[in-house]
């Protein structure tokens, strides 16, 4: 393990405000993960899980607390330079996929390439080998009403690995799919983690979080288990 | 990231409603076409004034006579407004007596309200040649010749088929020789100006109208721009020779800036009723923005977690919106040239250069300010908020 973290979470709260109800979704989290690793994080629903992964993916900012990604602090960052973490640092798989619809899968794979400025004739290169990684390069022309489940969020989890970002965050990826898709998904996590990419998961299956190297377990908010489990436990 | 690619992600957006964005183009649409083709009617009717008001000539000066008994003008002071060292503009000077008359030719009978008494230089004076034939000559004039040079519509009413020149019409009981027939000229009002009859003063005098005032003077200046000074000469001589309450002084050229005017105001009047259609289009632009804006709010939030920059996301609906626009007013303008072909309300359209640039300059304006606030909102919203949306 490489001694800069990817992930660093320092004492994260996040409060949301709805009304005069006030609702701490997380409470004082503190985490590191280090390069290669692959991380689940479990909990029920309310656990603040999601909370946890939307920070971590830049998505929303913390109410206390600093959060540093790849060794920045990403409080400290502008609109611009956000825009540029996302497109460059993570890659994000979503649960409902999230593909743009009446877009080709390819075009979708493209999309981050795009926004940060690569050539066309590059990006058909990088998206096409990136669909190839996820066993879909015969799909490439294919819009996403046009494929299943399973090959939509392998189209996602190509796209989000098109930019080869430092981290591979996934919420709930294997949620919307059965059993046979789920294995396909995770099984291309299981190359990518072995080719030594950075993955943190959430999920609420046990047979997902099963396939991660250790596990995070959310309670209220707070991280009330973290162990090393799977094929790596000890 | 570069601008072809953000107009392709906006065609894409355009083509993603094809329905919806025809409609919104379709406001836009008709908000230009109305524009430049009210401008277009507008300028059209005024340049038929005009070019009536032109047919008169415009380096004319009509003295009008408004008294009814004796003294007034006559032919006495026609001649003195022809005076080289009082009114040096003066280019000729043709006294008139107008009368209405029957003509009368192989048992067909034409009544003519204005059958004209007057010299030679009238007829190059009211811009009226003949096409056929020729003017009587200054000699007819002094003998009093009966010769008579008929309108257009006369040589149809009387002469049906037959060449008019060289006939003998019978007028107030006189016989006249037809010398020539008038080419055909453009009708200001409800009187026909070819329906009409000129012969030398002095016959008409001594057969119809009698040695009493002249009708009118036509006076010509020497060049258009001399008509204002012309007319303060000839105004001196007047005053002095008939006396201030008995004329009245026609100037074309100022009829023409008068009706002008008006034209103008009819204009920019039916420009600004187009001017709410193409504000109404506007409108129905932002709405849309608005609505596709609601609507791919996941989307855009899927784009700013891909690391789409807020520029890009305001480029991308911006220019949808202005596509819609320009596209809209493009077609817009092509609808007006077509539509200007045809004869509309009895006018002739012709079209403004400057109304299809302003058109099509403000079509583009809307596109860009009114999709500019959907735009704006699409780039602001958070990505969290963006994927959230339902």
């Amino acid at each position: 393990m490489s001694n800069r973290p990817v992930l660093d979470v320092r004492s994260v709260t996040k409060v949301y405000r709805d009304g005069n109800t006030t609702v701490r979704a997380l409470d004082n989290v503190s985490l590191r993960v280090g390069h290669g690793e692959y991380v689940a994080i479990m909990g029920s629903s309310g656990s603040g899980k999601s909370t946890l992964m939307n920070i971590l993916g830049c998505l929303d900012v913390p109410t206390t607390g600093t959060y540093l990604l790849d060794g920045v602090d990403v409080s400290r960052l502008s609109d611009g330079q956000l825009a540029l973490v996302r497109n460059r640092l993570i890659g994000f798989v979503f649960q409902a996929f999230n593909l743009i619809p009446r877009t080709s899968a390819a075009a979708n794979v493209e999309l981050p390439l795009a926004y940060s400025g690569m050539r066309a004739a590059e990006r058909r290169r990088r998206a096409l080998f990136s669909l190839d990684l996820v066993g879909l390069a015969d799909r490439a022309d294919h819009e996403p009403n046009q494929l299943s489940g399973g090959q939509q969020q392998r189209v996602a989890v190509a796209r989000a690995l098109v930019t080869e970002p430092a981290l591979l965050l996934a919420d709930e990826p294997t949620g919307n799919l059965d059993s046979h898709a789920t294995e396909e998904v995770l099984s291309v996590f299981d190359d990518l983690n072995a080719a030594g990419r950075t993955i943190v998961l959430i999920t609420h299956e046990n047979e997902v979080a099963a396939r991660a190297d250790r596990l995070i377990r959310l309670f209220d908010g707070q991280v009330v288990e973290d162990a090393r489990v799977g094929r790596h436990a000890a | 990231m570069n601008v072809g690619e953000i107009v392709r992600f906006a065609l894409r957006g355009i083509g993603a409603n094809k329905l919806r964005s025809v409609l919104t183009m379709l406001g836009i649409l008709i908000g230009v076409a109305a524009v430049i083709l009210l401008v277009a009617v507008g300028n059209g009717s005024a340049q038929s004034v005009a070019d009536r008001i032109e047919a008169l000539g415009t380096n004319t000066l009509t003295v009008m006579s408004t008294s009814r008994g004796a003294g007034g003008l006559t032919t006495e002071v026609a001649d003195a407004l022809d005076d080289r060292v009082l009114a040096p503009g003066v280019a000729s000077v043709s006294p008139v007596v107008s009368t209405s008359a029957t003509l009368t030719y192989a048992g067909a009978e034409h009544e003519i309200s204005s059958f004209v008494g007057t010299t030679p230089g009238w007829f190059t004076a009211s811009n009226f040649p003949v096409e056929t034939g020729a003017t009587f000559t200054a000699d007819d004039e002094a003998q009093a010749r009966r010769v008579v040079v008929i309108g257009r519509t006369v040589a149809e009413e009387l002469f049906s088929g037959v060449d008019p020149v060289g006939k003998q019409v019978t007028v107030g009981g006189a016989l006249f020789t037809v010398a020539g027939v008038l080419q055909e000229k453009s009708s200001s009002g409800f009187q026909d100006a070819n329906d009409t009859a000129v012969a030398p003063i002095s016959a008409v005098q001594q057969v119809l109208s009698g040695y009493g005032p002249l009708s009118s003077i036509l006076v010509e200046a020497r060049d258009p721009g001399m008509v204002d000074t012309v007319q303060s000469e000839i105004t001196t001589i007047l005053n002095q020779r008939a006396g201030a309450d008995t004329y009245r002084i026609q100037n074309a050229s100022q009829l023409l800036e008068t009706q002008t005017e008006t034209a103008d105001t009819f204009t920019t009047l039916l420009g600004a009723v187009a001017a709410i259609s193409l504000l109404v289009g506007g409108i129905g632009i932002t709405n849309i923005m608005l609505v596709t804006v609601t609507e791919r709010t996941r989307e855009i939030g899927i784009r700013k977690a891909l690391g789409a920059p807020r520029r890009v996301i305001l480029s991308q609906f911006l220019i949808e919106a202005t596509l819609l626009s320009v596209i809209g007013g493009g077609l817009g303008v092509a609808a007006a040239v077509i539509g200007s072909r045809f004869e509309i309300v009895g006018v002739q359209p012709v079209i403004v250069p400057s109304s299809v640039a302003l058109a099509l300059g403000v079509s583009v304006l809307i596109g860009l300010f009114f999709g500019g606030l959907p735009a704006a909102r699409a780039a602001r919203l958070r990505p969290i908020d963006a994927l959230r949306y339902e």
